[in-house]
C-alpha cells in the first residue's frame, strides 16, 4: 500500500535536490551526447586505410595493375614498397604496418592458371579486426582473375555503416550506466549522509522511499534516450523504421530494469564510492556480452547463457530490431518477458534487503 | 495502563547483543511524561542502542518495551506517528531549505496542507528562522541546524522526542537555547529523552539514567542522586597538589581524585573516616579541607568506578 502524498513528496524532495546538483546535471545530458559521438565515430568495424607494405617480386604490368586497384578500395594505403619479402618482419613488428602484401614472381603464370592464390597476405594478427579486414581483402574481386568472389548481400544496413549498429545499441549502454550508477549512488547517498535514519522513524515505508526517488530517474532515462535519437537522427542519419512508440516502450522497460539493478545493488554497498564500484562491475559483462561489441553469436555456450541473464542483451535484441528491422514489439515478446522478470526479481530481492539493512 | 497513571516509557530487561558484545545489558527504565529525562554515560555506553531500541528501529535481543502504551517493537508502526526523533548527525537534506525540509517532513508525516502550513510558519518564527526560510540547510551553523532538526522533529507535535546527543556540535550559547526550548516542549506536555555526555546538560534534566557499559549503573531524580550520594566531597587546596594527590590515591574508600587548578577534589566514602589533612602533613604538605556539595560529575564518577559500585548499591537498597 502506498500514500501518494508521501509518494510525491519523496519525488518531489528528490528532483529539487537534483535541480541543485549541477554535476549530475551536467552528467544526464552530458554522458549520452559524448559517448554518442565518441561511440558513433571511434567504433568503426569497417577498416579503411590500413597501413600496407607491397613486395612486388613480379613488377609485370598485370602485378602493378593489381596493387593499384587493391589501394583504389581504400582499405589499405600504401605506406612501404619492397623489392624483398625479407624486410616485412621489421616493418610489422614495428607496427609501422598492419599488412603485407607479397605478389610472387610467377604472378602472371598463377593470374592465367587461375587454380592458386596469386598473392599472399601477411597480416598482424595480433589485432583482430585486422584479420578480419585481411580476408576481407583476400575476397577482393579482382577483376581480371577467375576465381568469382562472393557477394554478400548486406540487409538492413547495406552501407554498412557501423554507426547504424551501434547508435540503438548505444541507448542501452547509456542508460545502463547512468540509470544504475544514478540510483545506486542516490538511494546510498540517503544512508550515508544519515537522512535514511530520520525517515524511518517517519511513516515512510521502504518501498515508497525507493519508487519515490526512482521515478525521476525513470524521467531522465527517457530524456537521454531523446538525445540518443536526436543526435543519432542529425548526425548519423539513423532510420527509425519500427513505431517511435515502441522504440519508447522499450527504453522504459529497460530503464526500469536498470534501476531494479541500482536499487539492488544499493542494499550492499555502505559508501557512495561502494556503489560506484559495484555498477561499474556490473557494466563490463553487459556491454561485452550484450551482442553491443562482440556478435552474439561468436560467443561460447556459456558467455550466452550468461548473456542471457543480462538486460542489456535484450534490450539491444529489442531495440535494433524495431529500429532497424521495423520489427513490431509484439514480434519480439520473449525480449519484453525476460527484461520484465528481470526488473521483477531485482526489485523484490532489492526491497526485501533493504528492510533489513536498516536493522 | 502505563500510559493513563503518567508513564511514557517503560523497559524491562532490555538487551541487546552485536554478536559478542553486550551493548545494552538488561536495563530496566521509567521514564514519566511530560517531563526532560536524561541519558548520560560516556561513548560506548549503551545510549544510541537504547534509544534506537526504543523507537522500534532495531529488535531487542530480549526484554519487554512499552512506549505510549504500545508493545514495541511490534507497535512500532502506530508509535512513529507520535514520536519524533532527533539524531546525533544532522540527518535534514543539506541541499535543501528550511522551508523544503519542513515541507517535506510535513508531507512524510502526512499532515493535512493547511494545517501544515500554519504549523511551518508558527515554527519558523519561533524557532528564529523566519528570516532564512529560503537558506540552505547545509550553509547554517551548527547551532542553527541543530535548531531546524528540533523545529523538524516537533512539526507533527509528537507526544515523545527522543534525542540522541543533539548538542555535539554545538556553541554554548545555543546549548543555552536549546534547552530553554527543550523546557518549553516540556512544560506543553511533551516527554523528552535526551542522551548526553556532557555534565551541565544531564544536571538539568528532571530525571537522569546513568549508563556505563551497557549497564545502568544509577538512576533517578537528578537533584536527589546529588543529595543521597553516600560519599563526601572535599577539596584539598594545596601548594603542591600532585604530590598530594599521588598520597590521596591510596586512601581507603576512595571513589575518585581529580584536580582542579591548585586543588583536588576527593570522592571520599562517608564511612571511611580519615582525615586527609593530618594524612598530608605528616608527608610535609600543608593543606585546607572543606566539604562542598556534590555536583552530577560527582554522581557520575561514583557510578563509573568499579570499586565504588558496592558501598552504592547496599545504599541503593536501603530505602
Amino acid at each position: 500500500m502506498i500514500a501518494l502524498r508521501r509518494l510525491f513528496a519523496i519525488v518531489f524532495k528528490e528532483l529539487m535536490q537534483l535541480k541543485r546538483d549541477r554535476l549530475t546535471f551536467a552528467m544526464i545530458i552530458g554522458i549520452p551526447t559524448i559517448q554518442l559521438l565518441l561511440f558513433g565515430f571511434a567504433i568503426n568495424m569497417d577498416v579503411r586505410n590500413l597501413d600496407a607494405a607491397i613486395v612486388d617480386q613480379a613488377d609485370t604490368f598485370a602485378s602493378r595493375a593489381f596493387v593499384q586497384e587493391i589501394a583504389q578500395s581504400q582499405v589499405i594505403r600504401v605506406r612501404a614498397s619492397l623489392r624483398e619479402p625479407a624486410g616485412i618482419d621489421a616493418l610489422l613488428r614495428a607496427g609501422d604496418v598492419s599488412v603485407a602484401i607479397v605478389i610472387p614472381r610467377d604472378f602472371d603464370k598463377r593470374l592465367a592458371r587461375g587454380d592458386r592464390s596469386f598473392v599472399q597476405m601477411v597480416a598482424d594478427g595480433s589485432d583482430p579486426v585486422i584479420g578480419q579486414a585481411a580476408r576481407q581483402i583476400a575476397q577482393f574481386p579482382f577483376t581480371r582473375g577467375s576465381v568469382t568472389p562472393v557477394e554478400v548481400l548486406n540487409l538492413y544496413n547495406p552501407e554498412r555503416r557501423s554507426a547504424l549498429n551501434t547508435v540503438p545499441g548505444l541507448i542501452g549502454v547509456i542508460l545502463t550506466m547512468t540509470m544504475t550508477l544514478f540510483t545506486a549512488v542516490a538511494i546510498v547517498r540517503e544512508r550515508e549522509r544519515g537522512n535514511l535514519e530520520l525517515l524511518i522513524t517517519t511513516p515512510v515505508r521502504p518501498f515508497e522511499l525507493i519508487v519515490g526517488k526512482v521515478l525521476p530517474f525513470v524521467g531522465i532515462g527517457l530524456v537521454q534516450t531523446t538525445v540518443v535519437l536526436l543526435l543519432g537522427v542529425w548526425i548519423f542519419h539513423l532510420p527509425i523504421r519500427g513505431s517511435l512508440l515502441e522504440v519508447y516502450a522499450s527504453a522504459l522497460l529497460y530503464i526500469v530494469a536498470a534501476l531494479s539493478l541500482g536499487v539492488f545493488i544499493s542494499t550492499f554497498a555502505k559508501t557512495q564510492f561502494q556503489a560506484m564500484q559495484m555498477a561499474f562491475f556490473t557494466f563490463l559483462p553487459q556491454i561485452l556480452l550484450s551482442g553491443f561489441m562482440f556478435p552474439f553469436a561468436g560467443m561460447p555456450r556459456a558467455a550466452q547463457w550468461l548473456a542471457e541473464i543480462l538486460p542489456l542483451t535484450h534490450f539491444i535484441r529489442l531495440i535494433r530490431g524495431i529500429m532497424l528491422r521495423s520489427a513490431g514489439i509484439g514480434e519480439l515478446a520473449a525480449e519484453t518477458y525476460a527484461l520484465v522478470a528481470f526488473t521483477a526479481v531485482a526489485m523484490a530481492f532489492a526491497v526485501m534487503r533493504f528492510r533489513k539493512s536498516l536493522d | 495502563m502505563n500510559a493513563a497513571n503518567g508513564i511514557a516509557i517503560r523497559a524491562r530487561g532490555l538487551t541487546r547483543r552485536f554478536g559478542n558484545l553486550v551493548a545494552v545489558d538488561h536495563l530496566d527504565l521509567d521514564v514519566p511524561r511530560a517531563s526532560v529525562y536524561g541519558f548520560l554515560g560516556p561513548n560506548g555506553s549503551g545510549k544510541s542502542t537504547t534509544i534506537r531500541m526504543l523507537c522500534g528501529l532495531l529488535t531487542p535481543t530480549s526484554g519487554d518495551i512499552e512506549v505510549l502504551g504500545l508493545e514495541i517493537p511490534e507497535q512500532a508502526e502506530a508509535l512513529k506517528r507520535r514520536i519524533g526523533y532527533m539524531t546525533q548527525k544532522f540527518s535534514l537534506y543539506e541541499d535543501l531549505s528550511v522551508l523544503e525540509n519542513l515541507r517535506f517532513l510535513a508531507s512524510v508525516q502526512g499532515m493535512p496542507h493547511r494545517e501544515a502550513k500554519a504549523r511551518i510558519d508558527h515554527l519558523l518564527v519561533e524557532y528564529d528562522f523566519a528570516d532564512r526560510r529560503n537558506q540552505l540547510a547545509g550553509t547554517m551553523s551548527g547551532g542553527q541546524k541543530q535548531r531546524l532538526a528540533l523545529a523538524g522533529a516537533v512539526l507533527h507535535k509528537p507526544e515523545l522526542l527522543l534525542l540522541d546527543e543533539p548538542t555535539s556540535a554545538v556553541d554554548p550559547e545555543s546549548r543555552r537555547r536549546f534547552w530553554d526550548q527543550l523546557f518549553q516542549l516540556a512544560d506543553q506536555g511533551t516527554t523528552l529523552l535526551v542522551s548526553t555526555h556532557f555534565m551541565d546538560e544531564a544536571e538539568r534534566c528532571h530525571r537522569l539514567a546513568i549508563l556505563d557499559h551497557g549497564r545502568l549503573v544509577a538512576d533517578g531524580n537528578t537533584r536527589e542522586l546529588m543529595r543521597d550520594l553516600p560519599y563526601r566531597v572535599l577539596l584539598v587546596e594545596t601548594t603542591k597538589p600532585r604530590e598530594a594527590q599521588a598520597i590521596v590515591r591510596t586512601m581507603p574508600g576512595l571513589a575518585g581524585c581529580a584536580q582542579v587548578g591548585n586543588a583536588l577534589r576527593v570522592l571520599l566514602r562517608r564511612d571511611a573516616h580519615a582525615d586527609i589533612a593530618a594524612l598530608l602533613a605528616r608527608a610535609g604538605i600543608e593543606s585546607h579541607v572543606t566539604e562542598v556539595p556534590a555536583n552530577l560529575e560527582d554522581v557520575f564518577v561514583v557510578a563509573t568506578t568499579p570499586a565504588a559500585q558496592e558501598p552504592k548499591r547496599a545504599a541503593g537498597a536501603a530505602p
